[in-house]
């Protein structure tokens, strides 16, 4: 089994205009750098992208919006980006906010076979207009469906031939769930390495979930808060 | 009054052994500089983090590593890293401890409103209606008033709500307070500030019963 291609643009073969993508990340911290970067290369348009943040002006799924590439985001914080703001103040972006912990769940269970859940977040709320109402041990739940897309692009630290990833730090964040929701998922990584050399107790994400892997270049990692503490002479 | 790490401070004294604390940004961010002597907590970030330590030092920093308000942070020793579905696991399924988080308006019922100001651009609840709706203990860190001078504590919350009957207890630059069937109970004042103050700047039910302590630091 070998689910390497070639480069970036072998990866986003068949990413095509007004279809769903998932994108991995909290704020610039584990996105797939490098299939952002394609999709603004290939033009696609109308997208319609699942992803907790929408980037900021200059990096992540700010530069797709400065191309006015995405027709809606589906996110849960979206504050730090003036590009952003003033496309959905224009009604030109749709937006659907949705409860980050409800999120996530929602992507794990697009991947896992489960069609909805109930839980507790949003309920009173706007977020609850509209949405199906049942008690569980006397507390009141929404139900929330599952979500899935057309592709799903994680990136992780390592990866292998066969799709396992092991991701660092917290750019694990969202990256395994909507690795597992994705139709096709494409997994971009730090490091590829040969079948045998991640130690299978320590594998994340299953490669099951994963279709196409490769290695990305030139990692930016930008930092979205540079906080520090100084040393105590 | 209290200033914004007094506040911090206060509420650091509720920290109980071996707790696990999920800290809003803002206000509820200071707590963890004012942990008493001898108590052992772990703080959550929901973007995937417990243990999750202090700032870097400067040339440390690494772009893995962040919290939930996007800051670089560090890990403590036995610190562990988690995905977003199962931080907030953690969450819904009441296996944290503890809540602290700002607020724009809280109402005499355990009402809370933070997310979103109509008219103003909407930036997003992030994890703030997953944290009120399933939280047991939710303690609520803000100013008592607005910069208008007006209430935050009222009788019903007028902008968007985050959640609803779910804040336990407020501490703010005036008070102590905890949120009880009948509304907001006095359970101390800050330095300074008398009772007759707490009632001018609070809008909704306040019960006020026997003396009320001032706060001690």
């Amino acid at each position: 089994m070998d689910k390497r291609v070639a480069n970036v643009q072998a990866a986003c073969e068949g990413i095509e205009s007004n279809m769903t993508l998932m994108l991995g990340g909290f704020g610039l911290c584990g996105i797939p750098e490098n299939c952002i970067a394609e999709l603004v290369k290939k033009n696609v348009n109308g997208l319609t992208c699942i992803s907790n943040n929408a980037g900021v002006d200059d990096f992540g799924l700010g530069l797709l919006l400065q191309k006015k590439q995405i027709k809606k985001m589906i996110s849960s914080y979206v504050g730090e980006n003036d590009e952003f703001e003033r496309q959905m103040l224009s009604g030109e972006l749709e937006v659907d906010l949705i409860p980050q912990g409800s999120l996530a769940t929602r992507c794990y269970m697009g991947g896992a076979g489960i069609p909805a859940f109930f839980t507790p977040a949003g309920y009173g709320t706007e977020v609850g207009e509209g949405k199906e109402v049942r008690w569980f041990d006397g507390k009141p739940h929404l139900l929330e469906a599952a979500l899935t897309a057309d592709f799903a692009i994680v990136k992780a630290w390592k990866g292998d031939h066969f799709g396992n990833l092991i991701f660092k730090g917290t750019a694990r964040n969202f990256n395994p769930m909507m690795a597992m929701a994705g139709k096709i998922t494409i997994a971009e990584v730090e490091e590829l390495v040969e079948p045998g050399e991640l130690d299978p107790n320590f594998i994340h994400t299953p490669g099951v979930f994963v279709q196409r892997i490769f290695q990305g270049e030139k990692y930016e990692k930008r930092i979205e808060q540079r906080t520090v503490r100084t040393r105590q002479s | 009054m209290l200033s914004k790490d007094q506040i911090a401070q206060r509420i650091a004294k509720e920290l109980q052994q071996n707790w696990y604390v999920n800290l809003g940004i803002g206000i509820p961010t200071l707590i963890a500089n004012h942990v008493p002597k001898g108590i052992d907590v772990i703080f959550q970030s929901e973007n995937g983090i417990l243990g999750m330590g202090p700032f870097p030092f400067e040339g440390e920093e690494d772009a893995d590593l962040i919290n939930a308000g996007k800051q670089t942070i560090t890990a403590m020793p036995g610190a562990v890293i988690f995905d977003s579905a199962t931080s907030f696991a953690m969450i819904r399924g009441q296996h944290i401890n503890l809540t602290v988080l700002g607020a724009m308006e809280v109402s005499d019922s355990g009402d809370i409103a933070n997310w979103k100001i109509p008219g103003r651009m909407v930036k997003g609840m992030g994890g703030a209606m997953d944290l009120v709706a399933s939280a047991e203990n939710i303690i609520v860190a803000m100013m008592h008033t607005n910069k208008r001078g007006q209430s935050k504590l009222l009788k019903q919350c007028s902008l968007p709500l985050t959640g609803v009957k779910c804040v336990k207890k407020i501490v703010t630059n005036m008070a102590v307070l905890d949120v009880t069937p009948q509304g907001f109970k006095l359970i101390e004042r800050a330095p300074g500030v008398s009772v007759e103050d707490i009632q001018n700047a609070t809008e909704g039910r306040l019960i006020v019963e026997e003396e009320i302590p001032e706060m001690i630091f």
